[in-house]
């Protein structure tokens, strides 16, 4: 609608059009506090004194500001070892998805290879399989590996995900070729191809997937929880499922532990904001 | 002369090209195509073997048991319970949720200024882990000093005891899980949204349509695919529900919490019936194929036109 249009509109509807939006805005406005006060009323509880969590009505500003919940929190688990464990396993996780998705996904964009085509439709249909149909064999292999209770239990089965590969042969497909033929007549190998000229330029696809694979592991609970046992090989949604399990009337304590946990990942969000959407909502998995 | 043809498709080719990409090929393939049989392949046609066999994790003898585990599952009241469960849980997340994030869509497409902020707001708790979103929830609904009772008494209604209460526990984890994927399907369904060419929408108006024509007549056939994605994927993953029962309410009180997943993991992983939890994991995969299967059909539509 151009300006000279609107400007013909009578004053009134001109008038009813903004009311409108600042409906909308209201509405909106409103919806987004509501999403965000659990995580105001889990930063008020975590530095509240114990006493003041049951005061009713209950205040949301904590006076005092008690830090020393964040410390009784951070020991009443082994916090520090849990972030660890959390990070080594879904950096173990999305490296190991991402090598076997790129060396299967450039073959199956650029090589010549003996029924490709079916293999990869048989990749694609085992995103059709749920996990829950293929957990109770795999932890009965586990247990024949004597894998149970350990990191690699995690981690090497995610090592394999159908997703991976099929994003980037898409964006494989979608390079010029014009590149390789130079670098092919330079003498260049196949695997010096993908190192040297496709990886460089799949930089940002590589990285949305990272992203992606990544915060699924971070938040992955049930398997972790099948596999792992000894508390001290928890992750940190185990932890704090365990916590919350051991003690539900020491609130402060309980929202200061989820508040330690939980704050890095809010903060990087809150700083990458567009590119975590971008890599969280790019497949049609969820976490 | 077709048989050494079909032969040669097997083999490398004569030329040094054909032969590196042969040998290339097999190396970049073989680490996925490994874990796939392994991690994937074999188990499932494991799972399927397991759920005709009484298989106890302790128990050496592991007899053929035929159809037995799925005769007992027919029978089994906590499993059509859990089921019943899950179908509640999964409607009322599924239509509720996938409503309001659409209006949420539609509102915030309206070229408003901060558009940024408002996805972040409601984009939150997708990214933080349903554990740690189900451990607050769990405080909120405290039926003494949650922030949920607070603000029902403020509001003048009356407050419920939420997770400790039968009727009220499922709609509390029905509520959480709203709140919890909200964002997520907002995000796309305003990706959808963004496709529609503002063309069409100025010809419409130029016609004198209305602001309620336009989405009837525009936006919502034209956001079909989108809103068939939302409503497929959003499906598959509520019937899979697992990590707010686990926290809040360990399937109670009275079992009104126990869904299928929390069923199945009960069974395998607290009783270790191997066997029977197989079973039970074999009808829920085939509910999840049909979705699975409907749902292949757009994407492909979807891949198509990229």
């Amino acid at each position: 609608m151009t300006h000279t249009e609107r400007a013909r509109q009578p004053w009134w509807m001109r008038w009813l059009r903004l009311v409108g939006r600042l409906a909308i805005y209201l509405i909106l406005l409103v919806g987004a506090v509501t999403m965000l006060v659990p995580f105001l009323w889990m930063l008020s509880s975590a530095l509240k004194p114990e006493a003041q969590v049951f005061v009713l009505p209950p205040r949301l500003i904590p006076n005092p500001v008690v830090w020393e919940n964040l410390r009784a929190a951070w020991h009443a688990i082994p916090m520090a070892r849990y972030y660890l464990n959390s990070i080594a396993i879904a950096v173990a996780a999305a490296a190991g998805q991402l090598l076997t998705s790129v060396l299967a996904a450039y073959v199956f964009a650029r090589l010549e290879f003996p029924a490709k085509n079916t293999l990869f439709l048989v990749f694609l249909a085992t995103m059709m399989i749920p996990s829950q149909v293929t957990m109770i064999p795999l932890f009965l292999i586990l247990r024949n590996l004597k894998w149970i209770d350990t990191f690699q239990g995690v981690i090497v089965p995610a090592w394999f995900h159908p997703f991976g590969i099929f994003l980037l042969r898409q964006f494989f497909l979608s390079l010029p070729r014009e590149l390789e033929d130079a670098a092919r007549i330079d003498g260049c190998s196949r695997l010096g191809i993908l190192y040297r000229i496709i990886l460089p330029l799949a930089k940002p696809v590589l990285s949305t997937l990272a992203v992606f694979i990544f915060m699924f592991e971070w938040n992955n609970f049930l398997w972790p929880l099948i596999v792992l046992n000894t508390p001290a090989k928890y992750t940190l949604p185990i932890g704090l499922a365990m916590l919350r399990a051991e003690i539900d009337t020491e609130w402060s304590i309980l929202m200061a532990a989820t508040l330690i946990s939980t704050l890095p990942v809010i903060l990087i969000f809150l700083v990458a904001q567009k590119q975590i959407v971008k890599s969280v909502t790019m497949t049609g998995l969820k976490m | 002369m077709s048989k050494t043809q079909s032969k040669r498709r097997w083999l490398p080719g004569k030329s040094a090209t054909a032969r590196e990409d042969f040998w290339t090929g097999l190396l970049c393939l073989s680490p996925a195509t490994l874990l796939a049989l392994v991690f994937t392949a074999f188990p499932v046609l494991f799972s399927l073997y397991l759920s005709f066999h009484k298989w106890g994790i302790l128990t050496p003898d592991k007899p053929f048991v035929g159809l037995a585990n799925y005769q007992r599952l027919w029978h089994d009241a906590e499993f059509w319970s859990a089921m019943r469960h899950t179908l509640t849980y999964t409607v009322s997340v599924v239509v509720i949720g996938s409503a309001l994030s659409l209006l949420l869509a539609v509102m915030l497409n309206q070229k408003l200024r901060g558009l940024s902020f408002f996805r972040t707001a409601y984009f939150m708790p997708v990214v933080t882990s349903t554990v740690a979103v189900s451990v607050v929830w769990a405080w909120i609904y405290n039926p003494q000093y949650g922030l949920m009772n607070v603000l029902l008494r403020a509001l003048g209604l009356s407050p419920s005891n939420w997770l400790v209460d039968p009727h009220w526990a499922m709609p509390a984890i029905i509520i959480m899980s709203i709140w919890k994927n909200l964002g997520y399907h907002m995000v796309i369904f305003l990706t959808g949204l963004q496709d529609i060419p503002e063309v069409l929408y100025e010809a419409a108006r130029i016609d004198g349509a209305s602001g309620l024509d336009l989405f009837r007549h525009i936006t919502w056939p034209l956001l079909r695919p989108t809103t068939g994605f939302v409503l497929i994927t959003n499906t598959i993953f509520s019937f899979q529900v697992f990590g707010p029962v686990y926290v809040m309410t360990k399937g109670g009180p009275m079992r009104s919490t126990t869904t299928i997943l929390y069923y199945l993991y009960q069974r395998a992983f607290e009783f270790r019936e191997m066997g029977y939890a197989s079973a039970i994991a074999w009808v829920l995969f085939i509910i999840i194929l049909v979705f699975s299967l409907v749902q292949a059909r757009y994407t492909s539509k979807g891949v198509e036109s990229l």
